[in-house]
């Protein structure tokens, strides 16, 4: 009976300290500056993570981003359980109605999808939307087939068999690549379609860019794609690809910002795959940062808005000079003029907050 | 007095919290995949397209992929695991040899999966291309055959150390016998050791095939990842876990997402059917105790 009572005890003792433990921490958090939470696509994700540690520098406000793919940003942020949401493919009209409440895109980077291929001592190789469709539905077998000859007149191209190489997992990158394919191959677009997966009719298929890139550079008469940066920090030859205008174009920051060289609606929600600007790289996409247009729900306080507004502000302008050296294109102008109201036009209680 | 009775909770609290475990995970997989099987029934476990796009959702490539790669691993890795397991349980019972062997097996359980997905792509991979080239079919190097050599690799130390922990506990009065009648070694381990301990060693395989039937990242990088039905064993193709793994985190839509929980339902079913089957046949062959 004693040994009970002196259990208890300790046992009561132990749980005070614990709850004076937690309202103590409790307090200091209060104290402590706003933090912003984001959550999505895993594309920008090495940019983010350059530009937020650079904010956290210069404002000492702490982002906390977690790459866990475009679909997962979307359904955080819808959620509330983060601040921004992150994601490469816009979200369609379908989910933005889903959602209920307006959602604003903020573009904050551009990339490219970059067509890869193994074939030794072979450089400049020049492909089409159609020629990729006949290539990934099987349908060209051999390197030296005459329709891949008809493009590349002056390039001597062995026998070697073609081994197509797609996405296994579902990817923003496959979005991009299979977005323009179905704008620019009609044959594509019936047989394969648009999306995050593509059920490939024939080849194999790598988890992850690098996985894809891995798969390619190993295996001679291999094509496949990814993100420009894998292509390029792996050093795999990179086809150029004809765009809409005629003309070949190879995947550079300047030819994919060039590529929104075109008009763009005020809600930014475009694909600007298969653009219609001539110098621009057909495989090219924004990728978006998106919030809600009011800014005051979830019990929320007034500055953290602010701040996730200034956030944003400061990634489509100064933020945007940490783009080239990793390999992403920076917006154009018109674009960062047009993200710039769109954050303007964001509210607290239907009041501007940034004006 | 008291002690017995406290402990006598725990256990039971403990017993408690893993059956209720179980039955949570169960629940979970059931109803969070009723959108699919309301919708499709039980044809998706026929129907072999996987297209999200066009909304087919058929398990049955990736059901199939997953028992020709857990069997076939099994099958490449018993002889090797049963050597070892008589070795380690009966030729060298002690000493230098011994501990490393025996800790050389161990280490093959503790590297990471990833690791051996790195080494099945760098190492593994071009040999079976330069194979397949050399039998002039298409020279994928990744594929089913490639995904299992890497697993069986995996699920060796599983019975293996099982294995020899069973032939140790064989009586010596047994093996005596056996010698006392005149039964070489070769004899003795044929016709004692054996069938004397073939449901310890079946309770090893049954181990290790869990093991194979749920692993994920190396077979996802090594095994091609076709969500079409494989036509020859060196073809590239897919398994349940590994289609999960790659397509769990950008699934939008109910159904789309239901169907990847129902595969892990599919898995769940499949892992308890094939321990059960295992469990009779280690029944079955179990040593007479009168």
């Amino acid at each position: 009976m004693k040994n009970q009572m002196k259990i208890k005890s300790i046992m009561l003792s132990v749980l005070m300290v614990g709850l004076a433990l937690i309202s103590f921490s409790a307090c200091g958090n209060k104290e402590e500056k706003v933090e912003i939470l984001g959550a999505g696509a895993t594309f920008p994700y090495p940019l983010y993570s350059k530009m937020f540690d650079a904010y956290f520098k210069l404002n000492t406000t702490k982002v906390n981003y977690q790459s866990i793919g475009s679909g997962g940003g979307i359904k955080q942020l819808i959620n509330k359980t983060v601040d921004f949401g992150a994601t490469d493919a816009f979200m369609t009209d379908k989910e933005l109605e889903e959602a209920k409440v307006p959602i604003i895109h903020i573009p904050t980077a551009m990339g490219a999808v970059a067509v890869i291929y193994n074939l030794p001592n072979i450089k400049g190789l020049q492909l089409d939307a159609n020629l990729i469709t006949k290539l990934y539905n099987g349908e060209i077998k051999t390197w030296n087939d005459s329709k891949i000859k008809e493009l590349n007149p002056n390039i001597a191209l062995p026998s070697t068999k073609v081994l197509v190489v797609g996405r296994s997992d579902g990817s923003g990158t496959t979005f991009v690549f299979s977005d323009f394919l179905a704008k620019a191959s009609e044959e594509w677009n019936k047989f394969l379609g648009n999306g995050k997966t593509i059920k490939w009719p024939t080849g194999i298929a790598g988890k992850g860019n690098a996985g894809v890139a891995g798969m390619v550079k190993q295996t001679p008469g291999a094509i496949g794609y990814v993100e420009l940066e894998y292509a390029l920090s792996n050093k795999i030859e990179i086809a150029s690809i004809k765009n809409k205008a005629g003309n070949f174009i190879i995947p550079s920051i300047e030819s994919v910002t060039a590529a929104a060289n075109t008009e763009i609606p005020s809600d930014t929600r475009i694909s600007i795959a298969n653009t219609e600007a001539t110098q621009g790289y057909p495989i090219s996409t924004f990728t978006w940062v998106i919030m809600f247009k009011e800014q005051n729900y979830n019990n929320r306080k007034k500055e953290q808005a602010i701040t996730l507004l200034k956030l944003a502000s400061w990634m489509i302008t100064d933020g945007q000079k940490f783009h080239r050296a990793l390999n992403y294109s920076p917006l154009p102008s018109n674009v960062v003029l047009q993200s710039k109201s769109l954050l303007e036009s964001a509210t607290w209680d239907n009041k501007s907050l940034l004006k | 007095m008291n002690g017995d009775k406290v402990f006598k909770n725990i256990l039971l609290l403990s017993l408690s919290v893993l059956i209720l475990l179980v039955a949570t995970v169960l629940i979970l997989l059931f109803s969070n995949s009723f959108a699919t099987i309301g919708k499709f029934g039980l044809s998706n476990l026929v129907n072999k397209v996987w297209n999200p796009i066009e909304g087919e959702y058929g398990v049955l490539p990736f059901l199939i992929g997953t028992l020709i790669t857990s069997f076939l691993s099994l099958l490449i890795s018993l002889p090797f695991s049963i050597t070892i397991a008589l070795f380690l349980g009966e030729y060298f019972k002690t000493g230098f040899l011994n501990s490393f062997v025996k800790s050389a097996v161990e280490l093959l359980a503790g590297i990471p999966s990833l690791i051996y997905g790195f080494w099945g792509l760098f190492v593994v991979v071009p040999l079976v291309r330069q194979l397949q080239t050399f039998l002039g079919i298409e020279p994928y190097g990744v594929g089913l055959f490639t995904a299992s050599i890497i697993l069986a690799i995996m699920i060796i130390p599983y019975s293996a150390s099982l294995g020899q922990e069973i032939i140790k506990l064989i009586p010596t009065d047994l093996k005596e016998a056996g010698f006392a009648l005149g039964a070489t070694r070769y004899e003795v381990i044929r016709t004692i050791i054996i069938p004397y301990s073939f449901s310890g060693l079946m309770a090893g395989v049954i181990l290790s095939l869990g093991r194979a039937l749920g692993e994920t990242m190396a077979v996802t990088m090594v095994i091609g990842n076709s969500n079409n039905l494989p036509t020859s064993l060196f073809a590239p193709a897919n398994t349940m876990a590994s289609l999960i793994a790659n397509e769990f985190n950008e699934a939008s839509g109910e159904v789309y997402l239901s169907s990847l929980i129902e595969i892990g339902l599919i898995l769940f079913i499949v892992t308890s059917i094939i321990n059960y089957i295992g469990k009779l046949i280690i029944k079955k062959f179990a040593p007479h105790s009168n």
